[in-house]
Parts: structure tokens; sequence; C-alpha cells
């Protein structure tokens, strides 16, 4: 059915929904990301118990060890509600996109000099592991974090972390590298390097604390691992072979940006929300930092040579002014 | 001299490499530490590499396509929001079914969203993981997509604006929470078949096919354009949960009688969740696609014939619900609809006694029984209406334990007789709607029997507004409901004299006149 509709101005009974209206203070239009994630996963009468889990409820803030006055205070500063979140992905890719098919057209990764295929291979392409290792550990956040502004946000984490390491197999395709990802794989199973690394995302997929796994991954070990390869590594590899390699990464490299947004966000609400959060925040970080240093160790040692231990220092003093930012004290 | 051929990837490896190629059996921590819920509902998995991608789907092609249908469909909300879309409806009763809509079907959405996050972190293979994540995120689109659609709506309308607290508290939104709390409290392979087999496979059609075009028929572009743009999403789902089926009883024939236990159970439930659908269907839109029978017939007798069929060479056998669901679909709609309407103070959305022609219409659909059952209770209830005698049920219900929907349902062969089943479990009573509610109770019985029914809660107290003293010598459990619910006044009652259709008829007489 379709009808004629004059233009006309009327006045609306309300602007915005209870919920929100109440979280506001005031009866005020509401943006879609608000509408979309405030207040809206069920806290009380569930009707039973996790059979896999029985000593939670569905939905549990016992899940941490972190309490919120209010779970909301978590939300993102990207306002990423799925809409926003696949629009500003669909951008990113397609530029993505474009830049393989121009490496492709030139023959520019292809022609990569070897010196600078190798590193790509030893160092790079296991990265798509330690990717995926993301994408399970967002997941846990995903399924057992409290609230949908934390739960959704984590959900286009775990997917991206999938982008992630398919962009990186992608590089190895591009680079007519398919054996080397192979060979980057039973490295990532057995070479020594990479051992330490390893262990420690295996260690993660067991932790209880969803919290705590949120800041080991996402902030320590990635704000470690992500300046060190997309930043540091890229550099040093463009100042020697030219940009193509910077170019097959620029996905990695923008999506740290932004995604840091996020996690420093986060970890600044949770620490702004009362002391005992500060303080635990500031030892699973101090610990993480330590931990996530001692297994990258080897990795910059095997990006950097003898420079490794002193790019990995630059990268550290990074992440601490981060966690000084968000207010912890490591 | 390097001898090595530039390797060509087909479309199957170049998946393989960007998904399952990713992931490996841990070492540092044992498998069942990292999965530790694979194991215990008894399903039997022995080569998860066997599992067959149901879509190949890499990140950046998902982005491509889900960006472009994002860009799409918010143009044209924003478009139909700006133009006072609301006023093309064809008339304000069609408000009532988004009102029911909102909330029983977003708060289900971000429960697949949350519960498929849960079985991609528990899944052990990568291609599951990855399919599951990718339907999670999905559903956030889902839930959001139809809230942002209606969102308009609920700024001109009453009976909107409480969705989010009403749905754990309302007692007609608690068949659908149990559903759901039902399906995510279970293990990762026993949800897959109930949202992912039951609910998106068997029973996903007859939910949103009707609502799309219910919406489109009646002239709302926006819950129509948001259905439309789903559709490719389910589309992936169903065969996810499909996949999932066929995985499971590939994979050992120890699965097959769980599975086929989770088939009945789930089918049941999800038959059970349907009426408030039907009803939509045969009453509340004011102009009818068909009727909830004929939408029964296709999507459930024939499709659902069509699918067990081809499940038969695994050993599935039709669920045991069948034959009851059939006999059912010429009842249950009418019986709802006048459940409803029997209890004007209790729901956040209007209800009327259809016009004579409508009441022709549903005659003409439901020849076996509108006009022996139904209809003498309508047209009774319409003149006592017009007497000034409006009809008002202020009783507590007698709730079904398992599918918590008030017990209202005829008993199988007798329409004149209401079905009523219990049963006695360590000493304490508990009541069913039905033969398959009881059986499902007794399977699992330390499950069911804590089910939360609110209209026994509020006996106990547990259903009471911020704030109340449940010592004050004047307490009454359960006597502050609209409180507790929010339930704004005006958004109860009869449709007639509303503030919702005094309103629609003055804006749209402003919009039209020339
Ligand atoms: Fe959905
Ligand atoms: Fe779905
Ligand atoms: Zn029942």
């Amino acid at each position: 059915m379709s009808m004629d509709l004059r233009t006309i101005t009327i006045e609306p009974l309300r602007q915005t929904f209870g919920h929100l209206a109440r979280r506001m203070g005031a009866d005020k239009p509401a943006s879609r990301y608000m509408e979309g994630t405030m207040d809206l996963q069920p806290v009380e009468n569930y009707h039973y118990r996790p059979t896999w889990d029985p000593s939670h409820d569905i939905f549990d803030p016992a899940r941490t060890r972190i309490t919120m006055k209010d779970w909301y205070a978590l939300k993102d500063p990207r306002q990423f509600y799925y809409g926003a979140w696949t629009l500003a992905r669909g951008r990113m890719q397609e530029t993505a996109t474009a830049d393989f098919d121009l490496a492709d057209e030139l023959g520019l990764a292809t022609g990569y000099p070897a010196a600078g295929k190798k590193v790509i291979n030893e160092v790079l392409l296991p990265l798509r592991h330690v990717a995926w290792a993301s994408n399970i550990n967002n997941s846990a956040v995903a399924a057992y974090g409290y609230g949908i502004a934390i739960s959704q946000a984590a959900a286009y984490a775990c997917m991206d972390q999938l982008g992630i390491a398919q962009f990186i197999t992608r590089l190895g395709i591009a680079f007519d590298e398919i054996d080397a990802l192979a060979e980057a794989k039973q490295d990532w199973l057995e070479a020594p390097v990479w051992q330490g690394l390893r262990h420690y995302v295996e260690d993660m997929m067991v932790m209880d604390d969803w919290f705590e796994l949120f800041v080991t991954q996402n902030f320590a070990l990635e704000g470690l691992l992500f300046p060190l390869i997309y930043d540091k590594l890229t550099d040093r590899l463009n100042a020697a072979h030219g940009p193509v390699l910077s170019m097959l990464t620029r996905f990695q490299r923008e999506w740290f940006t932004e995604n840091v947004k996020w996690v420093d966000a986060v970890l600044k609400a949770a620490a702004a929300d009362n002391p005992a959060n500060k303080a635990l925040l500031g030892e699973w970080i101090a610990a993480a930092r330590q931990r996530s240093v001692e297994v990258l160790t080897p990795v910059a040692e095997l990006a950097f040579g003898t420079d490794g231990a002193a790019v990995l220092d630059e990268v550290v003093q990074q992440l601490n002014a981060r966690a000084a930012k968000a207010g912890i004290p490591v | 001299m390097d001898m090595k051929v530039s390797k060509k990837l087909g479309l199957k490896e170049r998946y393989t490499m960007m998904t399952r190629d990713l992931a490996w059996d841990t070492t540092f921590q044992p498998m069942d530490k990292v999965f530790p819920q694979v194991g215990y509902e008894g399903i039997k998995i022995h080569d998860w590499d066997k599992w067959e991608d149901p879509f190949r789907l890499t990140m950046d092609a998902y982005w491509k396509y889900q960006a472009e249908k994002e860009r799409k469909l918010y143009a044209i909300l924003d478009a139909f929001n700006q133009n006072n879309g609301h006023l093309s409806v064809t008339d304000a009763r069609y408000i009532n079914v988004l009102k029911l809509f909102l909330g029983s079907t977003p708060p289900l959405e971000l429960m697949a969203a949350r519960g498929f996050s849960m079985v991609a972190r528990q899944m052990v293979g990568a291609g599951p993981r990855v399919a599951c994540m990718m339907q999670s995120v999905d559903e956030y689109r889902h839930f959001q997509t139809q809230i942002h659609s209606i969102s308009n709506y609920n700024r001109f309308y009453n009976g909107l604006d409480e969705f989010a607290h009403q749905q754990s508290r309302m007692w007609y939104l608690s068949d659908g929470k149990s559903f759901f709390d039902d399906a995510i409290t279970a293990g990762p392979f026993e949800f897959m078949v109930a949202i992912g087999f039951a609910f998106e496979y068997v029973l996903t059609n007859i939910l949103f096919v009707p609502f799309i075009s219910g919406a489109a028929y009646n002239g709302d572009m926006a819950a129509m354009t948001v259905g439309f743009s789903a559709q490719s999403d389910e589309a992936r789902h169903m065969t996810l949960g499909l996949e999932c089926i066929k995985f499971m009883l590939e994979q050992d024939p120890d699965n097959l009688p769980i599975v086929q236990r989770w088939i009945d159970k789930w089918t049941w439930r999800g038959t059970r969740k349907l009426a408030s659908v039907g009803m939509m269907m045969d009453y509340m839109l004011p102009k009818r696609i068909m009727s909830f029978k004929e939408a029964w017939e296709i999507y459930f007798e024939q499709n659902g014939t069509a699918l067990f069929t081809d499940l038969a060479r695994y050993g599935v056998k039709v669920p045991k619900c069948f034959g009851q669901t059939i006999e059912e679909k010429e009842h249950i709609t009418h019986q709802s609809w006048i459940g409803f309407y029997m209890k004007p103070d209790a729901c956040p959305f209007h209800t009327w006694i259809p016009a004579p022609d409508e009441l022709d219409w549903l005659s003409e659909k439901y020849p076996n029984t509108f006009d022996k059952y139904y209809r003498p209770v309508l047209e009774h209830f319409d003149r006592q209406e017009k007497a000034g005698k409006r009809f008002n049920n202020k009783t507590q219900p007698m709730n079904c334990q398992v599918c918590v929907s008030t017990i209202k349902f005829n008993e199988p062969g007798d329409p004149m007789e209401m079905c009523f089943r219990e049963t006695v479990y360590k000493g304490e009573k508990f009541h069913f709607c039905s033969d398959h509610c009881k059986e499902i109770f007794e399977n699992e019985p330390e499950k069911y029997v804590q089910t939360f029914i609110s209209s026994h809660a509020a006996l106990q107290g547990k259903c009471e507004p911020e704030g109340t003293d449940v010592n004050a010598h004047d307490y009454r459990p359960g006597a502050r409901m609209h409180a507790y619910w929010r339930m704004d006044k005006r958004a109860t009652g009869d449709f007639n004299g509303s503030e919702d259709q005094k309103n629609f008829a003055k804006w749209r007489a402003q919009a039209t006149k020339n």
C-alpha cells in the first residue's frame, strides 16, 4: 500500500524508551548505539541455571573479580553497534582489497626481495595463529562478559581477529608463499622461538575470569605485539625493501589504532569505578606485561636480531603510558 | 634453482586456509580443558575435520555484503521516519503487532547472539566455531535493527517504551524467555538443535515470513525492510543448523537417540511459542496475508515433511508432536486471542473484537472450528462490551511448568475440554499444558523445577517494584504488579477509545487532507 502523505510536524509523546530516559536522566533522543546496547541484557528472573556452570546464573557479574556499579559504563567510545561496526570494517576491507589487487597487478609482492620475504615468513606468518587465539579468547569475553556493552564489542573484536588472521593468510598467498604458511604453522607448533607465546595464549584459553582475560589478551599481549610488528618491524622492512609490506598490513595497523581506544576506555571506566578494581587491574597488567615480555623476547630477537630487547622495551614504554592514562598505576 | 610453482588455490582450499588451518590442537593445555563443554551431553564426535562448512564466507566478503545491506537498510529507515511513515500503516491496530513483536523478539535475538557466542567458544572444530561466531554477530544485527526500526513508533504510540524492562518481568513474555533460557543453559549441542535447528530451520519461516509480509501488506516499510534484510542472514543460519544435525548423526550412531529427543522437545517448545505469531496473523493484522492455519500447512507441514523425509536416512523420525500441532492449528490462535482479550489490564497492547467482515474471514479460513467454538464467544464478549460490561479476568492464570504458557489449550481430540496434566516430583505437584511438556519435565526434572513462573513468584513476593516494603503490615504480594511491570495505563485495554486510536486518526487526517 502506498499513501500520499503531506509533510506535517507532529509532537511526539516521548523521545525515547523508558530505560534510556532513566539512564540519561531526561527524556531526550538517544543514539542508535545506546538504543542497541544499554540495559538490554536480562539481569533477573532467570528460569534455569546453566547445566555447564550451575554455580552461576546465565549472566552473572560474579564471573569476574571486577565489580561495577554500572556495567554499561564499559561502553565503546567508537559507539559500535552492528551497523556502525560493519560499515567501518566494510570500508577498511575495501581499501585492503584494493591494496592487495594493486600489489598483485604490479607484481609488488611476488617481486619482494628474498631477504624481506624470509623475515615475513618467519615472523609475520605464524601470527595468524596468534590472531586465531585472540579470536577464541575474545569469544569467551563475548560469551561470559556481563552486559551488552562489553559483550558486543568483544564479539566484534573476535570477528576482527578472524579478519586479521585471514589478512595475514592472504599476505602469505599474495607473496606466493603457500608453502611458507605451512612451514609457519609448523614453527608455531614446534620451533622453540614460538613455544613461549603459544604456551601463553593456551593458558589464556583456560583463564576463568573474563575480565582478566580481556586485560591479558587485548591490553597487554596485543598492546606489545601489534606495535612491535605492525609498527617497528614494518618500518624496518620498508626501509630496506620499499613500502609494500605497509600497504598489505594496513588493515592491522588501522585496526589496532582504533581498537586501542575501546580497550583503554574499558580499563579506564573499570579503574574509575572503585579502588579495588584499580588495584586488581594494576596487578593483572603487571603480571601480563611481564609474561608477555618474556614470551615476546625470542620473537623480537628473531625479528630485530640484537636490537630485539631495545625495540621491545620501547613498546613496553608505550604500554605503560597507556596504563597510566587509564589511571592504573603499574 | 627455485622450482616452486605458483599454486592456485581452489575455493574450498582457500577457505580452509582462511579458517580451520588457523587452528591447532593445544598441547600446553589439554584440549578437554580448553573446550570443557563438548563431552557432558553424551554426544560423541570422533573427527571434527569431517564438518562440512555450510557456507564459505571470509571476513572481507562478510563485511562487504553486510555493510551494503546496512547502508540500504538505514537509508530506508531514516526516510520512513522523516516522512512520518507510521501514518501510512493500514490502521492503528497494526501498531499493536509491533508492540507484541518488540517485547517478544529483539530480546530473544539478543539471547541468540549471546548463546551463539557461547557455543562458538565451546566448539572444538574451527569450522563450526567460525560459523557460530558469525551467527552471533548476525543476531546482534537482528535485535538492533528491530529496535531501531520500531524506535520511531515509540515516540508516537503507547506500550512500546518499557520493552527492555518488561522482557524479564511480563507474564506473557516468559514463554519466550523460558525457551531461550532453556536453550542457553543446555550444553552446546543441545543449543544447536534448539536454536540452530528447531528454531532457525523448522520454525523461523513461520515466524518471519508472516511478520514481514504482514508489515508489507500493512504499509510498514520499516519493519518490512528490516525483515527482508535479515533473510540472507537467516539462509546462512538455516544451513548451519542443518549441517550441525547431520554432523552429529554422521559422527556416531549413539548420537541418534539424543538428537531425536532434542528434536522432539524443541519442535514442541517452538510450536508453543508460535501461538502468539498465529494470533497476530489471524487477529491483529488489519489487512491479512493468510491464515495461521494456511501458513502452518505450508511452512511446517509441507516443508517439515520434506525436511524429515530427507533426514530419514539418518534414522531421524518426524517430531512426536507433529500430529498434535496439526490438530491444534485450527484452535490455538483463537484461544490465544481470546485469552489476551480477557485480560485487558495485564498487557501493554490493545485488544478488540474483530469487525463483522473479519469474523466472516475467520469462518471461511477455519470452517471446522471457528463458527462452532469461537465465534459465539467473541460475539458474546462483543455484546457485553457494548452493554458496558466488558469482560475482565483478574484471576491469576495457571501456567505450564515447562513452556510457561497459560494453561488454556484444549484436550487432544476434544476442543471443549481444557488439557491439563500433572506430575508429582519429590512430593511437590507440577502442572503441564500437554503430554509433551510433561514428558520434557520428566526427562529433566531437576532443570524444570526451577522454571520461573511469574504468577507463582508474584504470590511469593518476588515480583515487587523497587522500594516495596515486604514487611509493611498492609503488604499484599502481587498487589503492585502494574508498577512492577512499569505498565502505562494508556497502553492497556480496548483499542476502541484508546489514545493511539485517537492520535492516529487525528494525525492521519492532518497528513492526508489537501
Ligand atoms: Fe535472528
Ligand atoms: Fe537467525
Ligand atoms: Zn507446556
